[in-house]
């Protein structure tokens, strides 16, 4: 039996871009002074994608925030620059590297030492001097356990903190943003999305990526069962295996110390799209961060990660 | 490994939300895993990790129900505490699945999850059949609008894969359904989720059966019906200005359509104000477009320069939508705090338009488990359902919840905590 169709069907990817564009907005319409976490990964471009779109022809309505590591890969860095002025948004960045010179954080010692804990002090602090009240993250459900209750409108405490079980119900096309003075909200946009989706939606939309996601040459070493990009802030250990100029490309993009690549020769989106399908691994299986324990996410959560 | 179509195959796949729902221990998480397992959707090392769980219990098989397991504190007690999302595909359709827990406690997260879902998938053992929790599933399925049932009668392993039991469940349950008013098709399988019998593949130990596997018919439910395309409703959402050189002058509202379709030279009116206009353009990012319907987001403009700002209705001038300050509604209690109270006073969301509302009169309160009215009441407590009269600060712009689901609904918020108290469906 063929599914019929009327004029009036859409394909899954109109229906995620129109929900998408709806939160966005309500955001906008709920908030007083709401804020889009940009990484320069591929989640928060089709995010700020998501927002062009959603205000056009006005700017959309809030800057672009990036919680600096300084960890960053230089392409991430150049990306993140040129989209913003791009799309003429304000660019806030928080610096973690403020963080430890206020001596508001203790950096990680030693070879294999990563920023990537320390951030969420870093986050907490910029939305708290520039008074943000709602942060737009594009964090799906699919990603991880911890993520598959999360709400569009997370509410969070004075702390920043998230209570799984003090979550508010959300029905319909109904979301709730009062907030007593000093919560805030993070709010999600791509909650139902799938990482197939995210892509699929990149190639419907020509949307352009950091060549990070690409195919390219690296020096890498495997650590902990990632291999991560040699650079200065990853520096391999006697003992370590080291490949030269190895085939890879990252399926995420975050702090170099915790990104691991995936040796692949996917060089457009197609061959991503169909790497993505075949994939045996999570995309957070590449990922040294959610590795550290089971639950480990649930816990960065509750402090008021992402 | 996922099978989704890597060429341009994707663009033709479309979107189901559904819903589950069984009591404990009716295998629902081991129909969801075994869903996502068989129909190729799950990682090596979410397996990985599932099997080293497995072990660690002490578990025979691998427990493919630890693949739908959330949080620490779930894993802990071995039950699910809350609405729970789930993605998979197949070449033909996305899939969301709201997971929601069957214990009598959970009434309203069932009405959460069921609040947007196309389907629901109602689960029975086959050993103990239909019980009160099924109809209460069945009811709450009904009362939010799901136009389609599964009943998925698992165990049949347990029964000898029996057509007579599950005959008998089958028309046990039609006899309750036949007393509900939405839901417009019903579809019994029997299944093994536990073995995957019917689940993804047909089964060889039920020849007897001669429809479908549960994924073929997840696949090709026609739910092309379920939105309005009959009714234009256009809440007012966000008023776009770019004051800009370019577009100095430009003033568009943006929205998403919650019923009909909308095209330029359209002749509209706008709600409460009463004005008439036409439709100028539809924009977008992409260039104007030729018409907006729903569920897609969208910004009009407007020939004529009126003021509408958030949470105002544009419609068709021969077919508005009901305007008033006063409406019936069905509701379902959410907090465990506070009661709801006649003369309660709350804030009203419904579309893109925030009221406050007070509680006239306590009509009646649903027996979920026998459907009979308690007439004698007056508030209602935590997963308690029953129908309601509200007066509210300013109109409304309303049609029936029947009618259409995003026009129909509200919320009610408590004004001091900001919890949200209730789910109404107006009448």
């Amino acid at each position: 039996m063929e599914t019929e169709r009327t004029s009036y069907w859409v394909n899954h990817l109109a229906q995620l871009e129109s929900e998408a564009i709806f939160i966005l907005r309500e955001t906008a319409a709920q908030f007083e002074k709401p804020a889009l976490l940009f990484s320069g990964g591929k989640d928060s471009i089709v995010m700020a994608h998501l927002a062009r779109k959603a205000f056009y022809p006005a700017r959309i309505p809030f800057p672009l925030v990036h919680v600096d590591t300084g960890h960053n890969f230089d392409e991430t860095i150049q990306y993140r620059d040129e989209y913003a002025k791009e799309i003429g948004a304000e660019l806030v960045i928080g610096l973690v590297q403020d963080s430890i010179d206020r001596g508001e954080v203790q950096e990680e010692k030693g070879p294999f030492a990563s920023r990537n804990a320390l951030q969420t002090v870093t986050l907490l602090d910029t939305i708290e001097r520039n008074q943000y009240d709602a942060c737009l993250g594009g964090g799906r459900r699919d990603e991880e356990k911890a993520r598959a209750k999360e709400r569009f409108f997370s509410h969070r405490d004075d702390f920043g903190q998230w209570d799984p079980k003090n979550q508010r119900p959300e029905l319909w096309n109904i979301f709730n943003g009062r907030k007593h003075h000093g919560e805030h909200f993070r709010v999600f946009p791509l909650s139902n999305w799938t990482e197939m989706d995210v892509w699929q939606y990149i190639k419907a939309e020509n949307i352009p990526l950091p060549n990070l996601y690409f195919t390219h040459q690296r020096d890498v070493v495997h650590r902990n069962g990632s291999m991560l990009a040699i650079s200065e802030v990853v520096i391999p250990q006697t003992g370590e295996e080291v490949e030269r100029n190895a085939t890879v490309r990252f399926r995420t993009i975050g702090d170099m110390t915790c990104t691991g690549a995936v040796y692949s020769d996917a060089s457009d989106m197609e061959a991503i799209i169909q790497e993505v399908a075949t994939a045996r691994q999570t995309e957070r299986g590449t990922r040294a961060d959610d590795r550290r324990s089971e639950t480990a996410m649930e816990d960065r959560k509750k402090e008021g990660y992402f | 490994m996922h099978e989704v179509p890597h060429d341009e195959g994707y663009l033709e796949m479309d979107l189901l939300r559904f819903t589950t729902a069984g009591s404990v221990d009716d295998g629902k998480s081991t129909l969801i895993g075994r869903l996502l397992y068989d129909s190729k959707n799950t990682f090596e090392d979410q397996m990985d990790a599932v099997e080293a769980t497995s072990k660690k219990r002490g578990d025979e098989n691998v427990n493919l129900a630890l693949l739908t397991d959330g949080l620490r504190a779930e894993r802990e007690q071995g039950i699910t505490i809350d609405v729970a999302y789930r993605y998979f595909a197949t070449p033909k359709r996305k899939f969301i699945i709201a997971d929601t827990p069957g214990h009598i406690q959970y009434t309203r997260n069932m009405v959460t999850g069921a609040s947007t879902a196309n389907l629901a998938i109602i689960l029975v053992d086959a050993r103990t059949g239909v019980i009160e929790q099924t109809c209460r599933h069945a009811f709450i399925a009904d009362l939010l609008r799901i136009r389609h049932v599964i009943l998925a009668v698992n165990k049949m392993d347990l029964v000898d894969y029996s057509e007579e039991r599950f005959n008998e469940i089958t028309e046990d349950f039609k006899k309750f359904a036949s007393r509900l008013n939405n839901i417009v098709d019903m579809t019994a399988i029997p299944i093994s989720a536990l073995h995957g019998d019917n689940v993804v593949d047909k089964s060889e130990k039920m020849p007897w059966y001669q429809g479908p596997a549960m994924l073929y018919q997840l696949e090709t439910v026609y739910i092309g019906s379920d939105q309005n395309h009959v009714d234009a409703r256009f809440p007012v959402q966000w008023v776009i200005r770019p004051h800009s050189d370019r577009h100095h002058d430009f003033r568009g509202y943006a929205g998403r359509v919650a019923g009909g379709v909308f095209k330029p030279g359209d002749e509209v009116v706008v709600q409460p104000s009463g004005f008439t206009t036409r439709i100028k353009a539809i924009e977008s990012l992409d260039g104007p477009q030729k018409e907006a319907f729903a569920p897609l987001s969208c910004t009009m403009t407007l020939e004529d320069e009126i003021d509408i700002s958030r949470g105002d209705m544009i419609a068709k001038p021969n077919n508005p939508p009901h305007k008033g300050q006063e409406v019936e509604a069905m509701v379902c209690w959410f907090s465990d705090n506070v009661q709801l109270q006649p003369r309660g006073k709350y804030y009203l969301r419904h579309t893109t338009k925030e009221v406050k509302a007070i509680v006239q009169e306590v009509k009646y309160k649903v027996d979920i488990n026998t459907l009979h009215k308690i007439e004698d009441t007056s508030t209602f407590g935590l997963n308690e359902i029953g129908r309601i009269s509200i007066r509210t600060s300013a109109p409304l712009l309303y049609d029936s919840y029947r009618k259409n689901r995003q026009t129909g609904s509200f919320i009610l918020i408590d004004s001091q905590t900001n919890e949200t108290v209730a789910a109404g469906m107006i009448i």
